[in-house]
């Protein structure tokens, strides 16, 4: 027999038909007409027998095998027209929806497709093009414009720009410099780098990136488990339905329509599409989503804690403001950064930085130090002593601050500023305020969150009071928790959920695994490359932006809403078309147009999930 | 107890879904059976004693989904 394709059957039952509805419009009830009308039953309906038949041999009656009675008993009662039609709609709709579900994935298609396929690598002196997957940590890779970096490692030669898209979303290029990290399934855009390889095939970020999203796009949400569920009782249901019908009324053309409708097809497929979809655009933009009931409860979060450092600032205490008392201010940021030349506090880092980049290079060091548990140094420079750190330090040497100094320095952390006093035995120097920094982009995202609908926003920090409540102020978040030790993290969220319905950890995921693991959802920033941070987090964003997070949480409730439209859209199909059936206005063709359309819409609108983000990008920018 | 995972043709049809996973479970031998709708793939846990892993192939095969690879 001639082997006909599926779009080719489609094609040929379609002009069968065709020719049917003109023929029987013209001739009417002829030999022609039905004939035709038959060719056509059996060029769209073979295949639907065909599987039915496999299935009913494994005691399964799907939704072929309804149709197929359908079309059989259609055929019997000699209306072939309904045979037709509903043969040639059922493998039409069939045709559309595998189209368009297939567009539902192609985010995640794209993003496979992004996996290097080639290395050049240098062994024995030679450059050798090897599969990617050959390639063995220690080696040298070259790299050049146009091609994809084939493994996770660190730049050791050369000046490019890469586009990392593919791990965190931004196509816009980064310079990449010896000693920077670069990433396998970045390309490069203009350049020429050497990477000496750390990561090679599946422990690559890029190669963990798309095993997990290939996980979670099965992982079922609540609502889908439901529905898989209620479609288990209610196929049978309706055929028990046809069947007391037929045996009440006689009418076989009606138990026949009710076949026809009884698989709620929509339904079915109403939540796996729309979660598809929005993992696969949280996929291309950096987010990666963990399965669809992380993607329900995210869209559903009420509460958003944030760490403090890292996450709402930048990590790196700065030197915000200087304040010297009868010496200049580049003299007391010199014997401060002197004194510090030892010191590996974060603290000390910033004053030398601080000196470094207003008077340069010092390489002067304290002829003694001593450091002073809680309180600070004592150093000796140029043979006098000089006292750096805190009150408690001034106080112990018997130092007096006067009224106007202690309000400087009270003014200053009320403002945040952690205060560090320079002092010799005798007088004060100076009065050095260092700070983290907020990031620039927290302000609006705090914005952009409120008018995503998220009630309460807060920080949790394991730094002092003063410090916290000046950050929390700045940024206008809802309320702060200050002093908290990693588990007292916990306690507060456990607490934040009860008072406001479902709360997310947000955290940096290195120093907040524990929190971010034991939240009802954790949410890392800045994943990319820090294996903890992505195992352990529920969705984590791969880049460091926090715009990343609004697009996140503005995503999964697009997702949530459009897995609601589908499923009330497909009861409310399922609910009519039952009811059409019974008082009879809704035949059999016209029952199967209506539930290979409500099928098809439900896509549809799912795909449509696949473009959040970008309008809205556009008028912002 | 063995782990194979059967990597099909693209799924389209929704219910198809319900048909691989209700033949495989009916199928003497295997524990469990879970069809990934979206990524088109077949996770089937069997007493490889009872049942072989191209017996599995096959009910799959014969349902109309072709096996592309397995794992």
């Amino acid at each position: 027999m001639l082997k006909l394709t599926k779009i080719r059957r489609v094609w040929i039952s379609g002009i069968l038909v065709a020719i049917s509805f003109i023929l029987k419009n013209l001739l009417g009830h002829h030999i022609i007409t039905d004939i035709t009308m038959i060719a056509s039953t059996i060029v769209a309906g073979t295949p639907i027998l065909k599987n039915a038949i496999s299935a009913i041999r494994y005691k399964i009656l799907g939704i072929d095998a309804l149709v197929s009675i359908a079309v059989i008993g259609a055929v019997l009662i000699g209306e072939y027209w309904e045979a037709a039609a509903v043969t040639f709609l059922f493998m039409f709709g069939d045709f559309l929806e595998s189209k368009t579900i297939e567009k539902t994935r192609s985010s995640i298609k794209a993003l496979l497709e992004l996996t290097p396929d080639i290395a050049r690598v240098i062994r024995e002196g030679n450059e050798i093009e090897i599969s990617p997957d050959e390639v063995v940590k220690g080696d040298i890779a070259v790299i050049k414009p146009g091609e994809k970096i084939p493994v996770d490692g660190t730049v050791i030669e050369g000046n490019a720009y890469v586009n990392q898209a593919a791990i965190t979303g931004e196509s816009i290029p980064v310079n990449k410099i010896p000693g920077d990290e670069v990433f396998s399934g970045t390309v490069i855009e203009t350049g020429y780098i050497k990477v000496r390889a750390d990561r090679v095939g599946e422990d690559t970020t890029f190669a963990r990136i798309l095993q997990m999203v290939e996980e979670a796009q099965d992982k079922k949400a609540k609502t889908q488990k439901f529905l898989e569920k209620f479609s288990k009782y209610y196929t049978p249901g309706i055929i028990v339905l046809s069947v007391i019908m037929f045996l009440i009324t006689r009418d076989l053309a009606l138990s026949l329509t009710l076949l026809v409708i009884a698989c709620p097809g929509a339904l079915v497929i109403s939540t796996p599409v729309s979660i598809v979809a929005g993992i696969g655009n949280g996929a291309k933009n950096g987010i990666l989503i963990k399965g669809g009931e992380i993607m329900e409860k995210l869209g559903k979060v009420k509460v958003l804690a944030f760490d403090k450092t890292g996450t709402l600032t930048k990590g790196r205490p700065q030197v915000n403001s200087l304040k010297a008392y009868d010496i200049s201010e580049d003299e007391l940021l010199r014997i401060a950064a002197i004194g510090e030349a030892y010191s590996e506090h974060p603290i000390g880092k910033a004053i030398i930085n601080k000196a470094e980049e207003t008077i340069g290079k010092i390489s002067q060091v304290p002829s003694e130090a001593e450091i002073i548990p809680g309180q600070g140094l004592k150093v000796v420079i140029d043979n006098s002593t000089v006292l750096i750190g805190n009150r408690k330090l001034l106080v112990e040497n018997g130092l007096i601050i006067d009224v106007s100094q202690e309000a400087y320095i009270r003014s200053q952390e009320e403002q945040g500023q952690t205060v560090v006093l320079v002092a010799t035995p005798e007088r004060l120097l100076g009065v050095i305020s260092i700070a983290d920094t907020i990031r620039e982009d927290a302000k609006k995202m705090v914005v952009n969150l409120k008018r995503l609908g998220i009630k309460k926003i807060v920080m949790l920090t394991g730094d002092n009071r003063r410090a916290a409540g000046a950050i929390s102020n700045e940024l206008g978040l809802d309320e702060y928790y200050a002093e908290l030790l990693p588990e007292n993290k916990v306690e507060v969220l456990e607490r934040l959920r009860g008072k406001y319905g479902l709360a997310a950890m947000v955290g940096d995921g290195v120093n907040d695994a524990p929190a971010l693991a034991s939240a009802d959802l954790g949410i890392a920033i800045g994943g990319a490359g820090t294996d903890v941070a992505m195992e352990t987090a529920d969705v984590v964003l791969m880049s460091n932006e926090l715009k990343k997070l609004s697009h996140a949480i503005g995503l999964s409730r697009a997702t949530v809403r459009n897995m609601k439209q589908n499923i009330s859209f497909s009861l409310a199909v399922a609910g009519v078309l039952l009811a059409g059936v019974l008082v009879k206005t809704v035949d059999l063709s016209f029952g199967m147009l209506i539930h290979e359309l409500s099928v098809l819409l439900v896509v549809i609108n799912a795909v449509r999930l696949l473009g959040y983000g970008r309008t809205r990008f556009k008028l912002m920018s | 107890m063995t782990n194979k995972t059967y990597q099909l043709e693209t799924l389209t049809c929704p219910s198809c879904t319900a048909k691989i996973q209700t033949a495989l479970k009916k199928t003497n031998g295997v524990e469990e059976a879970e069809v990934l709708f979206n990524t088109s793939r077949v996770k089937v846990n069997f007493d490889e004693t009872i049942v072989s892993p191209e017996k599995i192939r096959n009910t799959i095969e014969s349902l109309g989904f072709k096996v592309l690879s397995e794992k």
